[in-house]
């Protein structure tokens, strides 16, 4: 393996997940003695509204998905208003592809849990819930013990470092519903209920958990507070770009030499974190990747250096996403990984809205019929016309979600699925399948 | 009702405290993983045993139970072996692993081998796609499995082994994992610490450690502006446009813009940031429109 440039290994920024190399990091011990619960210290000391305005000032945006500011979602909580606040996290990582909420959550659950603090202290919550997906077994268990270790030393509970503030932690674990990363659908799924998304407005800052003013954030966003918090917003903003600061796990899947979670400055390039994870695997070229997760419009080997964050990503026609760059080569078909994804989307539509429920469901029946080699060119146009009716017409990003690898593989790579209809490509599911194994 | 014991009651009491005492609802999905540690599955009377202690009715806890995939509606065996059959799992290997287990188990999706050991079910993505193809028993990790290695590990826990995770702690059996789902510690000596990472977690660290990199310029004590400090400083700047705008009039082209850099600071946001909260319905919306109008 040739090593990477200077200027490319320059683009690493091991921040969140530096202690991932200690060894006990998770241990709160091991973690008090790398800066651990220092920032909680240092947030205690300062007024709440400080501390919303020092997390705007970082530009800090969510790490979940949607890039929203997280400063700014923090401001939109009412004060004064007399009704009881939450801050919830997000940890039902499930958008396939993303595998970076796990590793920080087993490796260093601390930083999640001192964030947690930090952010109900600032937006005056005193009940907080980490909901986590339920597959996620050691992660939760590695969680639920830094939270019983930060209840011994006094870091939650009652009067926390004398400080007067009061805060409970619950680690909530799911039951395996992908929708419930959605926001809405995770409120109600905390609430227990089946996990469907809300109508909105009105939006969680005012109507959330419980009806409740309620902050939902993800894993990484929450897990970066500690660092601005003791760093700084200037020192923050020294990473990323000048509307998508910071640190950014960026996690490489497929047919790359070296797959892995590599911490890049915001903005860094396909080709650049090609570079650091040593190529493709020998015999294979670029193909099509996922810029952030299923969900996220496909890109080709036209898009390397296409800057990974929320605007470059947008202004090339894709989404920043969960940054889980998913890597296929000239061996993998696009129809087929499209089939994949559809028939997860079907698989994990909630039923509340029938463009979604119905149109996976009639989506996945026809690239079955592609891929057997028994489809038609009106199947492309039904595809199309499908998507149509889904996107900005489901209740929630699920179904928007769904149509991203259809049409931006129907966009790149018509040809194969001319190639499956006009007989050119051998079938790649048998009869036997059409049935249904799935 | 006579299957769930006085501990089981005990354990639910403890699961509803856990939250604020008007919503005792929040417990449902805890409890159903408690019952489904007692007898294996969401059975009737678990639906039953969760209505009662919630004040709830069967159909409203059914409609939950049904709707969450980790709910089993019938008989489970000792090891749930899920195996990722999503697309990126699938294209490096995960459909032949678990066609081949299938084929050798005899069983198919969400079925029991006839000895009671192994439930099978192809799973979506497991969140590890820097390790796949993996395959999990009771939710812990075998990653990189093929046919054979996969083959290997079902074969131990059919002969009474326990083959050690790659990742994760020693496994338990699916009865006792679901009384940590319910919320509980895992008690067993050792088994949180068990499970370090492995190198594809760790490989962009290592990049950085092996060359030195660290992001400069970090300094923990870093004072946190108070707000009265930063109105302060806004109060200061806006002056100190004002006097400039007063000397501009001999030199306005570099007023001009010393009013803007002013402005710039007062306004403290980024102007595109003032979206309704956290949409991400809408945010993806409008991404996926302004690709559609690129076309």
């Amino acid at each position: 393996m040739t090593t990477p440039r200077p200027e490319t290994l320059a683009k690493l920024t091991p921040v969140l997940t530096k202690r991932w190399l200690s060894p006990d990091a998770w241990r709160i011990g091991t973690y008090e003695k790398l800066d651990g619960y220092a920032a909680l210290r240092k947030a205690l000391k300062a007024h709440p509204d400080d501390l919303i305005q020092l997390i705007k000032d970082s530009g800090l945006r969510g790490r979940g998905g949607a890039g929203f500011p997280t400063g700014l979602k923090w401001g939109f909580i009412p004060q004064g208003d007399g009704k009881p606040h939450y801050l919830v996290v997000n940890a039902d990582e499930g958008e396939p592809g993303t595998c970076k909420d796990l590793p920080l959550m087993t490796h260093d659950p601390h930083s999640l849990v001192e964030g947690v603090i930090i952010g109900s202290y600032a937006i005056r919550a005193s009940r907080a819930y980490i909901y986590i997906r339920g597959e996620a077994v050691h992660a939760a268990r590695r969680l639920r013990n830094a939270v019983q270790e930060a209840y011994a030393k006094g870091y939650l509970g009652r009067d926390i470092l004398g400080s007067g503030f009061d805060l409970e932690l619950v680690v909530h674990s799911g039951a395996g519903a992908y929708i419930c990363g959605e926001e809405t659908a995770l409120l109600d799924s905390l609430e227990g209920f089946r996990g469907q998304p809300r109508l909105r407005p009105p939006f969680p800052a005012t109507h959330g958990l419980y009806a409740s003013p309620t902050v939902v954030n993800n894993v990484g966003t929450i897990a970066s507070v500690p660092y601005i918090v003791l760093g700084g917003a200037d020192w923050w903003k020294t990473m990323g770009t000048e509307k998508s600061s910071g640190p950014m796990i960026y996690s490489l899947s497929g047919r790359v030499a070296n797959p892995g979670q590599y911490e890049c400055t915001m903005g860094v390039t396909l080709r650049e974190l090609l570079e650091l994870a040593g190529g493709m695997q020998p015999g294979h070229n670029l193909r099509f990747w996922t810029p952030g997760g299923s969900s996220t419009p496909l890109l080709t080997a036209e898009h390397l250096d296409v800057p990974l964050d929320f605007e470059g990503v947008a202004a090339a026609g894709s989404i920043l996403g969960t940054t889980a760059t998913q890597i296929f080569s000239d061996q993998d078909c696009p129809v087929y990984a499209t089939y994949r994804w559809l028939e997860f989307y079907h698989h994990e539509s909630c039923g509340k809205c029938t463009p979604c429920r119905e149109g996976n469901y009639w989506m996945v029946r026809v690239y079955r019929r592609i891929l057997a080699g028994q489809g038609t060119h009106e199947d492309l146009d039904t595809l199309l016309d499908t998507c149509d009716n889904i996107l900005g017409r489901s209740f929630c990003g699920l179904g928007d979600g769904a149509t991203s690898s259809v049409t931006s593989s129907l966009k790149y790579f018509k040809q194969d699925y001319l190639d499956y209809i006009e007989g050119r490509t051998a079938p790649k599911l048998s009869d036997k399948q059409l049935v249904g194994a799935h | 009702m006579s299957v769930f014991t006085e501990q089981t009651r005990e354990r639910a009491r403890e699961i509803i405290a856990r939250y604020p005492a008007d919503r005792s609802r929040s417990a449902l999905l805890p409890l159903l993983h408690l019952v489904q540690s007692e007898e294996g599955y969401v059975s009737p009377s678990g639906v039953e045993f969760c209505a009662e202690v919630l004040g709830l009715n069967k159909a409203q806890v059914g409609a939950v139970a049904t709707f969450y995939t980790m709910y089993k509606r019938k008989p489970t065996g000792d090891y749930l072996v899920s195996v990722c059959t999503n697309t990126m799992c699938n294209v490096l290997g995960g459909q032949e692993v678990y066609d081949t287990l299938a084929e050798h188990l005899g069983v198919g999706h969400d079925e029991t081998t006839a000895d009671g050991t192994v439930t099978l079910e192809h799973a979506e993505c497991l969140a590890a796609c820097d390790y796949g193809p993996v395959m999990t028993v009771n939710y812990d990790f075998f990653d990189g499995v093929d046919p054979q290695t996969a083959l290997g590990v079902v074969e131990e826990l059919r002969s009474g082994g326990r083959p050690m995770p790659t990742r994760g702690a020693r496994l338990c059996t699916l009865k006792e994992m679901s009384v940590q789902l319910a919320g509980f510690a895992d008690e067993r000596e050792g088994a949180v610490a068990d499970g370090g990472p492995g190198e594809p977690t760790l490989r962009g660290l290592r990049l950085a450690e092996q060359h030195g990199i660290s992001v400069p310029g970090y300094d923990p004590n870093t004072p946190i502006r108070s707000k009265a400090e930063a109105d302060r400083a806004a109060a200061e700047a806006k002056a100190q446009a004002d006097a400039d705008k007063a000397a501009a009039e001999a030199e306005a082209k570099r007023a001009e813009a010393a009013k803007a850099q002013a402005a710039g600071v007062a306004a403290n946001p980024p102007a595109s940031d003032g979206k309704p909260a956290g949409d991400d319905a809408d945010a993806q919306e409008r991404s996926l429109k302004e690709a559609e109008a690129q076309q």
